[in-house]
């Protein structure tokens, strides 16, 4: 299966992510040959196999529903790249 | 000062020999004389000589612990607290971390002296430190070579003895690889075993920090500081921490140690295979009987692997907004365009393949196809491993096809670079623990011994790489710089 230009920006936008114009012809090349190493998955028959989502089989595990952090925002916020009265700021998004 | 072990060093800590900041001002001073190298992102002088005046101090009272004021580093995806913690990237090259990952937290409990913060992959993504925003990692023993990756900075440090020893993360072969490459002794634990809490994450499934050190007792000191239960890491694991060391002397007779035909078929170069053949027949004389074995779900490990990491990498790296920490472009129009073009911005080239692939594989109507999939062939890869394990204690092969390549020479084709990595991500997906063992040179570059054991047999694998060391000179021989 390959992928074309225009799946390529699709697939950025759904991820939030800037790729240079110039770069979306080696992305849809590198992401094409990636899916082609991936379909050599089908070989394997996987009918009635259990996906496996953690190596050892954990559950996360749970904890008591309690306060455990103390208020930190300052010390958060002193590394934020905009704030305001506690605030993290972005551009206005309700006009 | 630089050549000794960390028991040596312990113990000339104690007779007073030389002081803890007199061994911190050696190392710093030999950091500096090897900049080329570019090893270290950050280098906490200050901090690690007050660090080292605190540890004479606590010598002074007689405190024990192997690593009071051993000067240590750290992979630059750990969290530390007031000092720069990048990942090797653009996107954090201004995030001082406002606290310590527990790894840190327990070397800093010990008394260790933090030298600095070590080179890498950007977010851990790549083979090479090529993908590093603060430039590549040169080989210390073929300096046109790369030091393999991503914990590239840490096996060039302590290769070329600008640490004592150091840390590493691995997701799918990032500490064994490189110290393969710089002939050092790594070792990736069972998933779960170290914290992953403050350790920046790649693929959470997946990732698992670990020792690089120069020999196997010293990844044994290193282990026993970094490994333990921890409340932070919904995914660490509960289980006692043995002692490492305690068992690094049992003799390996009867030994069962199983070779996957698979990892010597096709692909892997003659000379490699040599150094692998000299090694086993080592074994041998040491009492080990060696197994031919098949493992036939390895062969899929690349297509699983590189469909689960990116799409985990893909979720984890969605943090990264531009909008509480890190990078933020100038003037955004929007907030998408704030997203857009702060990730655009910040993230390099292979990051942004691996988000795009793992966006692609988990959107709609795909996830079925290459995400549940890759996980359906992840159990089978960690039956192979379950059964063979079950018939012999451990199982070895090479850490990688070739000896270190040279660096740019991959940098194109990054399927290629994918497909090198063949030998260790099936570890990964199975979360059993594996080291890379120094066993020997090809071209005057160190090849590496892979030994993969059952989940939380560290203490076996130790034993087994300890053994090898007491019969040869491997882990000992140091690049010419």
């Amino acid at each position: 299966m390959s992928l074309t230009a225009d799946d390529v920006n699709k697939i950025a936008h759904l991820a939030r992510l800037g790729i240079d114009k110039q770069d979306v012809e080696s992305y849809t090349k590198d992401l094409s040959g990636m899916l082609e190493l991936m379909a050599r998955m089908g070989e394997l028959d996987t009918s009635g196999v259990e996906p496996m989502a953690h190596p050892l089989d954990q559950v996360q595990r749970l904890r008591p529903d309690v306060v455990t952090e103390t208020n930190q925002r300052g010390h958060f916020q002193a590394i934020a790249p905009k704030v305001e009265d506690g605030l993290y700021l972005v551009p206005k998004v309700i006009e | 000062m630089h050549t000794q072990s960390i028991s040596q060093l312990a113990r000339s800590l104690r007779t007073r020999e030389f002081s803890s900041v007199e061994l911190t001002q050696h190392f710093l001073q030999r950091i500096k004389q090897h900049q080329d190298l570019n090893a270290y992102i950050t280098v906490t002088e200050e901090l690690a000589l007050a660090q080292a005046k605190a540890a004479d101090e606590r010598l002074a009272a007689g405190e024990d612990g192997l690593l009071l004021g051993l000067p240590i580093a750290q992979k630059d995806i750990f969290c530390t607290l007031g000092v720069k913690t990048s990942c090797g990237s653009k996107m954090l090259d201004n995030f001082i971390a406002p606290y310590n990952a527990t790894v840190v937290e327990k070397f800093n409990a010990q008394g260790a002296v933090l030298l600095g913060k070590l080179n890498m992959d950007e977010f851990a993504m790549g083979s090479s430190n090529e993908t590093s925003y603060y430039g590549v990692v040169k080989n210390p023993w073929d300096t046109t070579a790369v030091p393999g990756g991503s914990s590239g900075g840490s096996a060039a440090a302590v290769a070329a003895r600008l640490a004592v020893c150091a840390t590493g993360t691995d997701t799918g072969g990032s500490i064994r690889q490189p110290a393969a490459f710089c002939g050092i002794t790594g070792l990736k634990p069972t998933y779960g075993r170290v914290s992953r809490y403050g350790m920046i994450a790649y693929a959470s499934s997946l990732d698992q920090g670990g020792p690089m050190a120069r020999s196997a007792e010293d990844a044994a000191a290193l282990l026993q500081a970094m490994a333990g239960f921890d409340e932070r890491d919904s995914t660490s694991v509960n289980q006692p921490v043995p002692d490492y060391s305690a068992g690094l002397d049992n003799p390996l007779a009867g030994l069962k140690i199983g070779l996957p035909k698979e990892f010597f078929s096709d692909g892997l170069s003659d000379d490699v295979a040599q150094v692998l053949q000299d090694a086993i027949d080592e074994y041998r004389k040491l009492g080990a009987q060696v197994i031919d074995i098949s493992m036939p779900n390895l062969k899929l490990a690349i297509p699983a692997y590189y469909v689960i990491a990116p799409a985990e990498c893909s979720a984890n790296l969605s943090r990264f907004d531009g909008v509480r920490f890190g990078y933020r472009c100038e003037n955004p129009a929007d907030l998408t365009d704030l997203y857009t073009r702060s990730r655009g911005e910040a993230f390099g080239k292979e990051v942004k393949r691996r988000i795009l692939m793992g966006t692609y594989a988990l959107s709609a109507g795909y996830y079925d196809a290459y995400y549940i999939k890759a996980q359906k062939v992840r159990r089978l890869i960690s039956e192979d491993f379950k059964k063979a394990l079950a018939e012999v204690d451990v199982i070895m092969g090479p850490v990688t096809p070739t000896t270190a390549f040279g660096i740019g020479e991959k940098m194109g084709d990054p399927i290629s670079m994918y497909l090198a990595d063949i030998y260790t991500i099936a570890i990964n997906l199975a979360g059993v623990p594996a080291m890379s063992v120094p066993v020997g040179f090809s071209n005057g570059k160190p090849v590496g011994l892979q030994i993969i054991g059952n989940h939380f047999a560290e203490d076996r694998l130790l034993n087994v790489a300890h053994q090898y060391q007491q019969v040869t000179g491997w882990h000992q021989q140091a690049p010419d710089i």
